[in-house]
């Protein structure tokens, strides 16, 4: 093989190479967008056939009813928030926290052991943590507030918690060793102390990243299954507080599907849920993206 | 390099397609499957040649893979509904009935609970919703806490058709993931009454689970209580909620999955129903399995 022809033999790997990435890269949208239209496409009949206010207004949700099939997902909706929101001010401040010492006290071998623990943590199966919800995190709810039983939003908030920790840690993190050293010098220099150049200097720096790690992590127990159906009861009743048994607009979706029959009213009501679900997790993980990618540009030079 | 493609795509088409000539799928009921599966172990140990696979899911889900062909029985702790046959016969199959044995649901609470029994009604009104305080039944200052099945399980749907008179479930209800799960939660919760098949509220040594209490239960204010841990109660229909457990098979049952159902109703397959805490199929049920051809 002469020189020319190597050369060309390259090009033509090299642009080969360029497509298959090309395709990959189009393929995700494809399946994105093809996700979206099946639940769309499925979720309309029911919308079509029961009305919005049927999902939006009535009482409660009880598809197999023998008295009146109602498709209400109000208490699905508050029960999700309910776990979410409860997760992140519990996850929150320890995560920042965490971060904030990894990122600027810890010496290096702390540091090195930590962190991959951390990562340990984002791999336990979802299935795992729901036995720790059951087995340790409910019987101490019973203690401390002197109810019955521990299957409550709390148990789930606690441990979506646990599993959105390494996600909040990990971005923090990054954003808090990304800000640039002159900031924390000049602080210094003005005679702040270690502790006022950390909240008053380098955590606003990072503030857009520790915030897009939040709604990563939020996006996370929106999405989570597993552990809150075991952990929280599932009771689609409106709650009345953490102390309640609650279900998830996920827990519901994975207890019903299997009976539903293909393409009836219950089946299509579910992938509205389903489609609701998405369009949640959709807008927060779009929002930590534009956050974050605001936040890459600021520090840019 | 082929070969392995080809194997892949023919398993994958074995998955998609439901399943073989070799394997006796069975699917459904969560209350009947320890049993099935001990029945099937035993029944494989004596037919070496003989394989069968038992999977959960509840009596709802086992009833969907029959209507879609997926499975050769079907597990249910409750009857076909209407609806269902009409659903299969469109698909093209017809499903038959046999009873392999005769269950006493219990209703069961904390072990501290100090309530002796319960009539009918009065189980009806706590699981509906209208009784929410255990001192309305003379009970502890406790707010009553509901366990309970999820809508694809056979116990919940026969609890709500002969107990709560067809009407709703309390939205408190929690819903468990199975009879095993039920009976854990009622353990740790002084306040917890939740209902269960017989066989799921004895340990190991065949004694009742500590901590666990099954309340006799009165068919109205004017009847004695009766407990369902005595076969004769559940069978002569003393007890008031007692049932049958099914299988359902496409068709007349035959070849081997003939083989095996003729093994369970055998003496020796009974037997073993009996180990398991349910009870030998007696009765109507007997007349009903000859339909079936047994």
């Amino acid at each position: 093989m002469g020189l020319k022809s190597r050369v060309r033999w390259r090009q033509v790997k090299e642009k080969c190479i360029a497509q298959f990435f090309q395709w990959n890269g189009i393929l995700a949208i494809v399946v994105l967008f093809g996700i979206f239209s099946l639940l769309l496409l499925e979720g309309i009949p029911a919308v079509k056939a029961l009305g919005l206010k049927e999902f939006l207004f009535s009482d409660h949700w009880d598809p197999t009813s023998p008295e009146r099939e109602s498709y209400g997902i109000l208490a699905l909706l508050v029960s999700t928030f309910m776990v979410s929101f409860g997760a992140l001010v519990i996850t929150i401040p320890i995560g920042i926290a965490t971060a904030a010492y990894l990122a600027e006290v810890a010496p290096p071998r702390i540091r090195e052991l930590v962190k991959p623990m951390i990562e340990i943590l984002a791999g336990i199966p979802s299935v795992v943590v729901g036995f720790l919800g059951i087995l340790v995190v409910g019987p101490v709810i019973t203690r401390l507030f002197h109810v019955s039983h521990g299957l409550t939003a709390l148990n789930g908030a606690v441990l979506l918690a646990v599993m959105a920790l390494p996600t909040i840690i990990s971005i923090s993190e990054d954003a808090i060793v990304s800000v640039p050293h002159e900031f924390k010098q000049a602080s210094l220099a003005l005679g702040a102390t270690r502790w006022q150049t950390l909240t008053q200097v380098t955590l606003p720096a990072a503030a857009s990243g520790i915030f897009a790690s939040v709604m990563l992590g939020m996006g996370r127990a929106i999405g989570e299954t597993m552990t809150v159906l075991m952990a929280c009861g599932n009771a689609p009743s409106m709650p009345r507080g953490y102390l309640d048994s609650i279900q998830t607009m996920t827990a519901t979706i994975a207890i019903e599907l299997g009976e539903t029959v293909q393409g009836d009213i219950h089946y299509r009501s579910l992938f509205v849920i389903g489609f609701l679900l998405f369009v949640m997790t959709f807008v927060v993980n779009l929002i930590s993206d534009l956050v974050l990618e605001k936040y890459r540009r600021m520090w840019q030079r | 390099m082929k070969k392995i493609v080809m194997m892949t795509l023919a398993l994958l088409f074995c998955g998609v397609h439901g399943f073989g000539q070799g394997v006796i799928q069975i699917k459904g009921s969560d209350t009947m499957i320890n049993l099935v599966q001990r029945l099937a172990e035993v029944y494989m140990e004596a037919h070496p040649d003989a394989s069968i696979a038992v999977t959960g899911g509840g009596s709802g889900v086992g009833i969907a893979a029959l209507i879609a062909n997926r499975v050769h029985i079907a597990d249910a702790s409750r009857e076909i509904k209407p609806k269902e046959i009409a659903m299969a016969k469109e698909n093209g199959v017809v499903p038959y009935e046999i009873a392999i044995a005769i269950d006493g649901l219990c209703v069961i609470v904390n072990e501290a609970n100090p309530i002796k029994s319960l009539t009918m009604s009065q189980i009806g009104q706590i699981f509906r919703g209208e009784i929410t305080h255990w001192k309305e039944l003379g009970g502890k200052d406790l707010p009553i806490s509901l366990y309970g099945r999820q809508p694809n399980s056979g116990t919940y749907v026969f609890f709500m058709e002969h107990v709560l008179g067809n009407k709703d479930y309390s939205p408190r209800m929690k819903r468990m993931n199975g009879n095993a799960q039920i009976v854990e939660g009622i353990i740790s919760d002084k306040a917890g009454i939740g209902y269960v098949g017989v066989g799921y509220v004895y340990d190991d040594k065949g004694n009742i689970r500590q901590g666990l209490k099954v309340l006799p239960v009165a068919k109205d204010e004017k009847s004695e209580p009766v407990t369902p841990l005595v076969a004769e109660n559940v069978k002569s229909g003393k007890y008031p909620i007692a049932r049958a457990l099914y299988q359902y098979t496409n068709g007349k049952p035959k070849g081997a999955v003939k083989a095996f159902i003729a093994f369970e109703l055998s003496p020796e397959g009974q037997k073993i129903v009996e180990e398991m805490g349910f009870y030998s199929v007696a009765g109507k049920y007997l007349e009903n399995n000859k339909k079936a051809g047994f």
